[in-house]
């Protein structure tokens, strides 16, 4: 559980970072969250086996990360969490998929091998990219940002109150489990019995918030939406990020950015 | 003014599960009253305060909140009167920040964006809490939830004030600064609470409940210096009336002088 505590920390500390000042901060959540979906959206559509081509995309997260001055370190703490389940998703490629599919310098490698790569590579850039966007814009104004462009009332809703009361989850989670270590034997891990009775009451309890949460939004006049108080603006400066982000992707995925550099690198070199 | 009034008429309320929490509760609070309500756990305070709001709606008997009696068809109206504060401030205070928390109401009620931010900005300074406007309401301390929440209550501009247990984990201090802050308010308030102490400080008026029913409603000196009556309905009297705690001797300003029958 302690381990949870510091994630949980964690998401604070990107809610920190969100609170600060700089022109990627200043730009409207609309745009940089258009932007960020196009940038998935290009990483998801190239073919399985592509790898070098997706490298130029990481330029996206890496500017505005940069641009937000957010430390490197704690967005690549987020992406080893994470990563897991990417490498679970890709560890059986190399098994089924033996042919050679290409070759490096002396090197053959499988197209197996290729899929893996590919699929970390992804990985890192679209978890990327959505973790420079919660810590440059913070999560409350992405969720006024989804609002403002359509998305459905209800989800925009779950969303914030699913971060409003994933704290006090936690503690609850953690306070449980706490009580638990006090009164077990030490150095051996919980039944699995017990973990899914404090699993059990854990749900219940959320339950049990819900209603009473429920019954305290009514009492103030909650009528189903939760109405945002900021008035978000469209600038100049918007338009120019967003039309310059697609016109970057649309070169990386359409004219072959990456062939274009490699060559231009050996040109140079030579 | 009779809109202030609250009155319960043969109140009577069962959880689904077929508990009764309520068997027959009727009284009339006047605009301006201050009013507490004792009982022992499971007497049916949070139950009886649940309904004033219509969070609850009755199995038997009426709520009326000044002239509009408590339905589904009313509730707009009632909750705009009657303000409830939440014995867990954290199932109050759902909102990213502390400012649009205290928001949320006005918002609703469909004010324009100057009125709302009058009315957050009055009501966080009302409670001492104007700086803590931008913070998100998880980083607060126990007091500093307890004011946000009553801020954000009182942005509604409640008629009534309906408060359970405001005075549950807070240390003394923010306790003695919630009472005075409490006592500061002109509305007509409803406090259920274990603290029989700050009972006797903030209301003029008790009821006591026991197993859903009214057993005794009067003055609070009355109320809470018939130790019978306490002791019946699974209560103490007021830790201050409770003698010196070295001695044992009743203090000087001890309620026990005054023990008279008020059963109602």
């Amino acid at each position: 559980m302690p381990r949870i505590d510091s994630a949980l920390r964690d998401v604070g500390a990107l809610d920190a970072l969100a609170a600060g000042d700089s022109p990627v901060h200043r730009l409207d959540p609309r745009a940089k969250l258009l932007a960020t979906a196009a940038c998935i959206v290009t990483v998801v559509s190239f073919p399985k086996h592509e790898f070098a081509e997706l490298a130029p995309l990481a330029l996206f997260p890496v500017a505005i990360l940069a641009a937000a001055r957010v430390p490197f370190g704690l967005i690549g703490r987020y992406l080893l969490l994470a990563s897991p389940f990417a490498v679970m998703v890709g560890i059986f490629n190399p098994i089924f998929d033996r042919a050679v599919a290409t070759h490096w310098g002396p090197m053959a490698v499988s197209g197996g091998w290729l899929s893996f790569l590919s699929i970390l590579a992804r990985f890192v850039l679209t978890a990327g990219a959505a973790l420079a966007l919660l810590a440059s814009t913070g999560y409350v104004n992405v969720c006024a940002g989804l609002g403002k462009l359509g998305a459905p009332r209800v989800l925009v809703t779950q969303f914030l109150l699913l971060y409003r009361y994933l704290f006090i989850l936690a503690d609850e989670g953690a306070r449980m489990v706490r009580a638990h270590a006090l009164r077990s034997r030490t150095g051996r891990p919980a039944a699995l019995r017990v973990w899914g009775s404090l699993a059990g009451h854990l749900l219940l309890r959320a339950h049990d918030r819900g209603a009473r949460l429920h019954a305290a939004m009514l009492a103030r006049g909650f009528d189903g939406s939760l109405r945002p108080l900021r008035a978000l603006s469209w600038s100049r400066a918007d338009g120019a990020f967003l039309a310059g982000s697609l016109a970057f992707f649309a070169l990386v995925r359409f004219g072959h950015l990456a062939e274009r550099l490699g060559r231009l690198t050996l040109e140079v070199l030579r | 003014m009779s809109h202030h009034i609250v009155e319960a008429r043969d109140l009577e309320f069962a959880y689904p599960d077929g508990h009764p929490a309520l068997r027959g509760v009727s009284f009339r609070i006047e605009h301006g009253e201050s009013v507490g309500i004792v009982g022992a756990n499971g007497a049916g305070k949070s139950t009886l305060l649940l309904h004033l709001n219509g969070c609850l709606l009755a199995s038997k008997g009426s709520v009326r909140v000044g002239d509009v009696p408590v339905t589904s068809a009313t509730l707009p109206a009632v909750r705009r009167s009657v303000g409830t504060i939440f014995q867990d401030p954290n199932d109050q205070l759902f909102m990213p920040t502390v400012g649009e928390d205290v928001a949320f109401g006005p918002v609703n009620m469909g004010l324009p964006a100057g009125e709302v931010e009058r009315r957050v900005r009055e009501s966080l300074e009302a409670v001492g809490a104007l700086e803590l406007r931008a913070r998100p309401p998880y980083r607060l301390s126990g007091g500093e939830k307890r004011a946000a929440a009553i801020a954000a209550v009182l942005a509604m501009s409640p008629d009534v004030l309906v408060m359970d247990e405001p005075s549950s984990g807070l240390d003394p201090r923010a306790r003695r600064r919630l009472i005075e802050l409490l006592a500061g308010f002109r509305h007509t308030k409803i406090v259920a609470s274990h603290d029989l102490d700050m009972i006797q400080d903030l209301c003029s008026r008790t009821m006591v409940l026991a197993e859903g029913r009214i057993a005794a409603d009067g003055p609070t000196m009355e109320v809470l210096g018939n130790l019978e009556l306490l002791a019946r309905c699974g209560l103490e009297p007021p830790l201050r009336a409770q003698g010196c705690p070295a001695c044992g001797r009743a203090c000087r300003t001890s309620l026990t002088g005054l023990t008279r029958r008020t059963e109602g």
